[in-house]
């Protein structure tokens, strides 16, 4: 049989990086296929190549035995090759059916094309009502958007670019019919993601990518996820070390947490309430845009709440500011790296001083000690091993993962007692992200109480000690991790949103 | 080939310094040019804009110290200016906190006439400049920190609000009981008491000169090592981050905008007590909108401001010289200003972004 996708030799360099160098693998009709590799390993240049994103430098592809060189997406589409991007391409203003047709070339008809919608979401059971606003949809259902209108353009190939970060396990469970229902009419898919156990359930081979090159091929399902993600990282890995911790009293407390999302489409707080002690790691799960933002928000002291929602060590402090409440031993780390946690334009040195001055006395009566401060940019690359070439480089000069690790280790080597962090591994690569998990235990070991928002599920069985979820705002209460199943999970977040009419409830 | 922009990883220390130069390079050019066409021999104008005024022995005895007297006031405003512009607090209305100034500092002055006591008199204007201008930044700052109106909008009507004040003024309650019902107030730089006169014959240096240097030491001395400075610089680069630091930007507002008004006050009420010496009708010359421009073409930074203030302070006299001598329309001369504010603005991409040239299709 012809391979749906013939990919030979194709190399691509920028400015001082090669991004991809003679990458050659092969996808048949009907195959699941997963792209494999640590952030930075070539996996976006590679897809922007076959979706007529990007021109390769060398190499050529064919599709369906043809010469396949597409100058531009729309020349991909006409070919039958669609892709489902990470990072959704929507109009919160508008409704389903005509941010679908903004996709299309030709759209039809309002009418026809709502009731197009309506039949291959049905098809494929993907339920999804064409004239919801996009901006009251969830994570979910907005991925479900951007599947039906590559569907809608009957492909050969679908590409899909990390499509489980943002949904619950049961709506992964959705996606996945769907994909293998499309497998089995003939629709391959290129699958990229880092989620490993989930390339194992369902693709049908891998192709692994690490610094621009095909380092391995495999069939998934016979290989272990540890054995996976060796051959991605190149290395053994390590998974982190839990001491067992003494618990002490209660060190961070929220109770009836309630506030508005500073966000015209974010999602308030409604009653939260939990309690961390000391040596205690509560992970917070849910996905993106159920008030995760507004939640760190509030432990930091960035929106203000009556003094007695957040207490630490007993303290009520909700009317407190973040200068405040890093006097009283509480450091956060907000998940957007660039522009919050961090000012793009300014140095590490400056970066270092942005939330480091209370607990590290870089500032005597208003005046700035610049020579402490650089000496306590340097403790943070040194001891948390931040690649670059200096503290006086601007902070968007460093990479994703190496921002991170400064960012959190500027918290972290501020010896808190309590630590809130959200979303602390997002974009970073494996060792970065397993280096920055390593952190957030050994500053629970030392006795602080941590708090990790995040969206992977994996992270969080890693390192929580308690398990909650927020869910529409609301947050469930926290159960101990050890003994949770995955359904229970699931539930916990919210189920699949779409599928009941349980979350019709976020009035 | 293409041309195309590249973002510097690290903005460029040596073109921040460089590109000031450059921009004067290039308006220099391009100000010849249109010099040559309209008929004027282009070196010949450039040098009577930029050399005349200073080193030409038939002019210069005037024409030097004025720089001083017009470059003091640019430099004081610009600099209370410059805080609020790099946290991106914009007060555009620094014209009528000139004025405002002016007019309270003249105001408390005149209230104590004919009283001789120097020490009383003269320090008490000062306060009364500084706390005019100040006020009336304060109607902006609060508006928005309070009801989220925006400052630029509400600073700049204020402007027209200050000029029909000092009109009526000038014409009503500060007008000079013996000046035979002319509009205009006493004339404060011939009462010893209230003068701001020269400190050094035939320099130009007055007290608003030391009070502009004394600002662009203090504003050198807040954003390189005061935590304040830091959070203005912060705020205006990033200003989440700025929150996430726990910076509180409504005390911001009021702190920045109290600033450059109390600064623009004392250069109105120094203006008024020395070179201008009078409050009257036509007392204001434009110093609140031009020190916008030299906060910019100073890098927004105390020490740029110094040498942009001199700079254009040099211009305005070299045109007033060039429109007198080479008989220049005045037009001319103000699109030449106009042209080292475009070049300024042009050039600056050169720090942040550095140029390449690309072969098509590499995209």
């Amino acid at each position: 049989m012809t391979p749906l996708i013939e990919i030979d030799g194709l190399s691509k360099s920028y400015p001082g990086v090669r991004a991809n160098e003679d990458v050659r693998f092969s996808i048949a009709p009907g195959e699941v296929h997963a792209l494999l590799g640590e952030n930075g390993a070539g996996k976006s240049t590679l897809v922007k190549m076959i979706y007529g994103l990007v021109r390769p430098d060398a190499g050529t592809m064919r599709l369906r035995g043809e010469p396949y060189a597409p100058p531009r997406p729309s020349v991909a589409r006409e070919r039958g090759v669609a892709m489902v991007f990470q990072h959704f391409s929507l109009f919160d203003a508008l409704d389903v059916a005509e941010n679908v047709a903004l996709g299309m070339e030709n759209p039809p008809p309002m009418r026809a094309l709502a009731k197009r919608i309506r039949e291959v979401s049905e098809e494929y059971g993907l339920p999804l009502d064409p004239a919801r606003l996009v901006g009251d949809l969830s994570a979910g259902e907005r991925q479900r958007v951007e599947i039906v209108r590559c569907l809608l353009q009957d492909p050969k190939l679908l590409i899909m670019d990390e499509p489980t970060s943002v949904l619950t396990p049961q709506e992964v469970e959705i996606l996945f019919r769907t994909l293998r229902q499309l497998s089995a009419e003939g629709t391959a898919i290129l699958y990229i993601s880092h989620k490993l156990e989930e390339i194992r359930a369902l693709c049908d081979g891998a192709t692994i990518l690490r610094r621009g090159r095909v380092v391995g091929s495999c069939a998934p399902r016979e290989k272990t996820a540890r054995e996976l993600a060796e051959m991605m990282v190149g290395q053994t890995l390590t998974p982190p070390a839990r001491a067992e911790r003494a618990r002490g009293p209660i060190a961070l407390e929220a109770a009836m947490l309630d506030l508005d999302s500073p966000n015209p489409f974010g999602v308030g707080l409604r009653g939260v309430s939990f309690q961390v002690r000391q040596g205690e790691i509560l992970g917070v799960a849910g996905v993106a845009g159920n008030g995760q933002d507004e939640l760190l928000l509030a432990l930091s002291g960035e929106i203000r709440s009556p003094t007695d929602a957040v207490r630490i060590d007993g303290h009520g402090v909700g009317h407190l500011g973040p200068v405040a409440r890093r006097r009283l031993g509480l450091v956060a780390a907000p998940e957007e790296r660039l522009g919050h946690a961090a000012a793009p334009d300014m140095s590490l040195t400056e970066n270092a001083l942005l939330s480091g001055g209370p607990r590290r006395g870089l500032v005597a009566r208003g005046l700035i000690d610049w020579a402490k401060t650089r000496i306590f940019a340097r403790e943070i690359v040194e001891q948390y091993d931040v690649r670059t070439p200096g503290i006086e480089v601007a902070a968007r000069s460093l990479s994703g993962g190496n921002l991170q690790k400064f960012v959190i280790g500027r918290e972290l080597s501020q010896d808190p007692s309590v630590v809130v962090v959200n979303q602390p591994t997002w974009g970073v690569d494996a060792a970065a992200a397993a280096a920055i998990r390593q952190a957030l235990l050994d500053r629970a070991a030392a006795g602080a109480a941590v708090v990790v928002i995040s969206q992977d599920l994996d992270e969080l069985l890693e390192v929580a000690d308690l398990f909650a979820a927020l869910n529409g705002g609301r947050m469930t209460k926290p159960r101990p991790t050890q003994g949770l199943t995955v359904d229970e999970i699931g539930l916990m977040m919210g189920g699949a949103h779409g599928m009941e009419e349980a979350h019709a409830h976020h009035a | 080939m293409l041309i195309t922009l590249e973002k510097r990883p690290t903005p460029s220390r040596g073109w921040a310094i460089a590109t000031p130069v450059l921009a004067v390079i290039l308006t220099m050019i391009a100000g010849g040019v249109m010099f040559a066409l309209l008929g004027k021999n282009p070196v010949e104008a450039i040098r009577t804009i930029f050399w005349d005024p200073l080193f030409n022995p038939d002019v210069a005895s005037y024409s030097r110290p004025q720089l001083l007297v017009k470059a003091a006031p640019l430099i004081l405003i610009a600099t209370g200016l410059s805080l609020g512009f790099r946290a991106g607090i914009w007060n555009i209305g620094a014209e009528g906190q000139y004025i405002m100034g002016a007019i309270c500092g003249a105001a408390a002055g005149l209230a104590l006439y004919p009283l001789e006591a120097r020490w009383i008199v003269f320090p008490l204007m000062i306060l009364a400049g500084a706390l005019g201008g100040l006020l009336w930044a304060m109607i902006p700052a609060i508006l928005r920190t309070r009801f989220r109106t925006n400052e630029i909008l509400v600073s700049l009507l204020l402007v027209y609000v200050a000029q029909a004040l000092m009109a009526s003024m000038a014409l009503g309650a500060l007008r000079n009981p013996e000046g035979g019902g002319f509009p205009g107030s006493r004339n404060l730089s011939q009462w010893p008491a209230a003068a701001n006169g020269e400190l050094v014959a035939n320099t130009g240096l007055h007290w608003g000169v030391i009070a502009a240097i004394l600002a662009v030491i203090a504003a050198e001395f807040l954003l390189r090592r005061h935590i304040l400075g830091f959070d203005i610089r912060l705020t205006g680069l990033a200003p989440r981050a700025a929150r996430f630091a726990g910076v509180n930007p409504d005390r911001l507002i009021l702190l920045c905008m109290g600033i450059s008004g109390a600064l623009a006050g004392l250069a109105g009420l120094f203006e008024v007590a020395g070179p201008a010496g009078q409050i009257s009708i036509d007392f204001a010359s434009g110093y609140g909108f031009t020190a916008i421009i030299v906060a910019f073409l100073g890098r927004l930074s105390p020490v740029g401001i110094l040498l942009a203030g001199l700079l254009m302070a040099l211009t305005y006299i070299g045109g007033e010289l060039a429109q007198f001598m080479l008989s220049l329309p005045s037009a001319a001369i103000q699109a030449f200003q106009g042209m080292l504010l475009f070049f300024l603005l042009a050039v600056d991409v050169l720090s942040n972004y550095r140029i390449r040239l690309a072969t098509k299709g590499a995209a």
